[in-house]
């Protein structure tokens, strides 16, 4: 089935996402209707790397498995790649590669096996999965591990065979849920090597984290999510410069004097956001505004003046930090 | 464009071959993976208690019908007589074949469903929930017919068939199996704790201790005999029973038809209600 879109904002003739007024609340016995994304637009076209950024219960997930076909939305349209994920689940399905929060790996097959029998889910031959799996093996720099049993890998391993497997049946659109949550920088860092690559060849990415750098490094656009809405969309770049300006000048007084130094900050910089722990002053100047905090004699215990991230953007929107101190 | 999709093999063009028909929303028609895949993991880990299937019932035949059936004799069911040991050989075979069954669809369902999320991982595939179903149960089909196979080698060495009739046994099997598994595998997905599981577990030992395993029910009261013989165990011990002395009639056809019934409705809830918790 293909349908007809209106015009959108970005142009795109076939948008690989198109979303409006994309709702889901989940029925539940303890607290009622819980509203987990309410009403967004979204629309991600061909090629494109796409992030969802949000807090804990953003609702970065539910969208995530509303796109991969396996969440029923509750009301508002959604199209992938063309089709109704309400009416052709399975075909959309066969597009998609899916890399979830929470790894859903066979502990009961090998590493090897895990890939090949993924592929064969998909209804792939014998003949034309044995070489693929080769390769993904080697792209997930997991040979020497391939008759291993999945629980014998680390957390970046396993992370590396997810998204492996999920390419087996060479989707278009690639959907990673926190792909790197938990591992360390390293492991971290070999993932966005094969991300990027997979960009290369022209799979679209969508994927959501809490980490601001991680959304820098891999994503083109990107919206933020608050409570089940968006509340900014863009590019890092465009995003940081609209919502946080150009320089951040971070402040520790202490937890006492914090509160009895903020009136006397008045007038430096263009907004002052107060954390328990630190006073952020957002400014175009940092360096001068940090002489001018010093000769107001305020002595902080500890200054920093840095470039506005996407950290700050967040904490704008949202009124609280990305990753939960 | 249409030659093409028939030859091509990419992923998409397999699931659009069946896009357009009434069951694509459900069904891929690749159950068999799951049997693959389960095959691939009995190596590492459910091997012995695939094992255990074959054995038990064989130590039964050993120990009742030759131990207590030295004490009691022949048995006589209507109009024959047999020996104990023949009399209660096709009902442990019905017995295991459902044995076999409950516990694929239950404890190992319950744990590929809520701790290994095999489901999670298979429905975020092109396959289905109706696939799913499928699959599992055929699986426990595989394992009923696969116990038939080897309890009827064990019989026929005991000399205890007469009729090549006992060779409808291994489908019996795999009916009885398969009614099981459905209704076992659609109970294990309304579940939530494995507590649940042991009270479904509970009820398995009356059910292989009363139903005419070990004597004719003829010996409860009539108003007993009505409840015992709607239970599905009673079903398949009177279907192997009747195939094993060749007794051919229409209780045999309300057996087969009795099965058929309650598998389909275990299959359909089970569908159901993997849709609901990995679709929705
Ligand atoms: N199956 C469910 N049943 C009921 N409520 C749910 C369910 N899944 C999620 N929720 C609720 O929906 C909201 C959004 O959850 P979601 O998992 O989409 O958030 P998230 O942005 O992915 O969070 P995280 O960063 O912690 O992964 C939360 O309030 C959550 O409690
Ligand atoms: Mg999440």
């Amino acid at each position: 089935m293909d349908v007809a879109f209106p015009p959108g904002r970005h142009g795109w003739l076939c948008p690989v996402i198109w979303a409006r007024d994309l709702t889901k609340s989940y029925a539940t016995k303890t607290s009622g209707d819980v509203l987990a994304v309410d009403s967004i637009d979204l629309e991600v076209g061909p090629g494109e790397s796409f992030g969802i950024l949000g807090a804990n219960g953003a609702g970065k997930s539910t969208t995530m498995r509303m796109i991969g076909a396996t969440l029923q939305r509750t009301s508002g349209e959604l199209t992938i790649l063309g089709h109704d994920p309400q009416h052709e689940g399975p075909l959309i399905r066969a597009h998609l590669g899916v890399v979830p929060q929470q790894d859903t790996l066979d502990t009961d097959l090998t590493v090897r096996e895990n890939i090949y029998v993924y592929g064969r889910y998909f209804g792939l031959s014998r003949a034309e999965l044995q070489p693929r799996v080769d390769d993904l093996l080697d792209f997930a720099q997991l040979q020497d591990k391939r008759d291993a049993k999945v629980d014998s890998l680390s957390g970046g391993m396993k992370r590396r065979l997810t998204i492996a497997r999920s390419l087996v049946n060479e989707p278009s659109l690639l959907l990673l849920d926190e792909p790197t949550t938990g591992l360390d920088p390293q492991a971290r860092h070999l993932l966005w090597d094969r991300l990027f690559r997979l960009r290369e060849t022209g799979v679209t990415l969508v994927l959501t984290t809490h980490y601001m750098d991680e959304a820098e490094q891999l994503c083109e656009r990107l919206v933020v999510m608050d409570a089940g809405r968006i509340v900014a969309e863009g590019s890092p770049a465009h995003l940081i410069r609209t919502h946080a300006g150009r320089e951040v000048v971070e402040v520790r007084f202490g937890a006492q004097r914090s509160n009895e130094v903020v009136p006397h900050l008045a007038g430096i910089g263009q907004r002052t956001e107060v954390l328990p722990d630190r006073i952020l002053l957002y400014t175009e100047a940092g360096e001068a505004d940090l002489h001018e905090i010093v000769a107001r004699g305020l002595t902080p215990t500890t200054a920093l003046v840095r470039r506005a991230s996407l950290e700050d953007v967040f904490l704008r929107l949202t009124g609280r930090t990305l990753v939960d101190e | 464009m249409i030659l093409q999709a028939l030859t091509s093999t990419t992923a998409v063009a397999i699931a659009q071959r069946r896009a357009g028909l009434a069951d694509a929303g459900i069904r891929s028609g690749r159950a068999r993976m799951l049997l693959l895949r389960n095959t691939l993991a009995l190596r590492t880990s459910n091997a012995l208690a695939f094992l255990t299937g074959f054995v038990e019932p064989v130590l039964f035949l050993v120990a009742f019908g030759y131990g207590v059936g030295a004490l009691i004799g022949d048995v006589s069911d209507g109009e024959q007589s047999v020996s104990y040991a023949a009399f209660i050989a096709p009902a442990l075979l019905a017995a295991s074949a459902m044995n076999g069954a409950i516990y694929d669809s239950t404890f190992n369902v319950y744990f590929k469903m809520h701790f290994q999320r095999v489901y999670q991982a298979m429905m975020s595939t092109s396959l289905g929930p109706l696939d799913v179903a499928l699959g599992e149960i055929g699986w426990a089909m595989i394992r009923g017919a696969s116990y038939a196979v080897g309890f009827l080698v064990v019989a026929t060495l005991f000399g205890l068939t007469t009729t090549w009739w006992s060779l409808l046994l291994i489908p019996a099997a795999m009916l009885i199996a398969f009614a099981f598994a459905a209704i076992g595998m659609s109970l294990t997905s309304l579940m939530t704790s494995f507590q649940q599981l042991n009270w479904l577990q509970f009820w398995m030992l009356p059910l292989f201790l009363f139903s005419g395993t070990f004597y004719p029910i003829t010996a409860y009261p009539d108003w007993l005999q009505v409840i015992v013989q709607a239970t599905p165990l009673w079903q398949g011990i009177a279907m192997t029973r009747s195939l094993a002395f060749g007794v051919i009639d229409m209780a045999l056809m309300g057996h087969v038809l009795y099965f058929m019934v309650i598998g389909a409705l275990g299959l359909l809830a089970t569908t159901r209600r993997l849709n609901a918790l990995f679709l929705r």
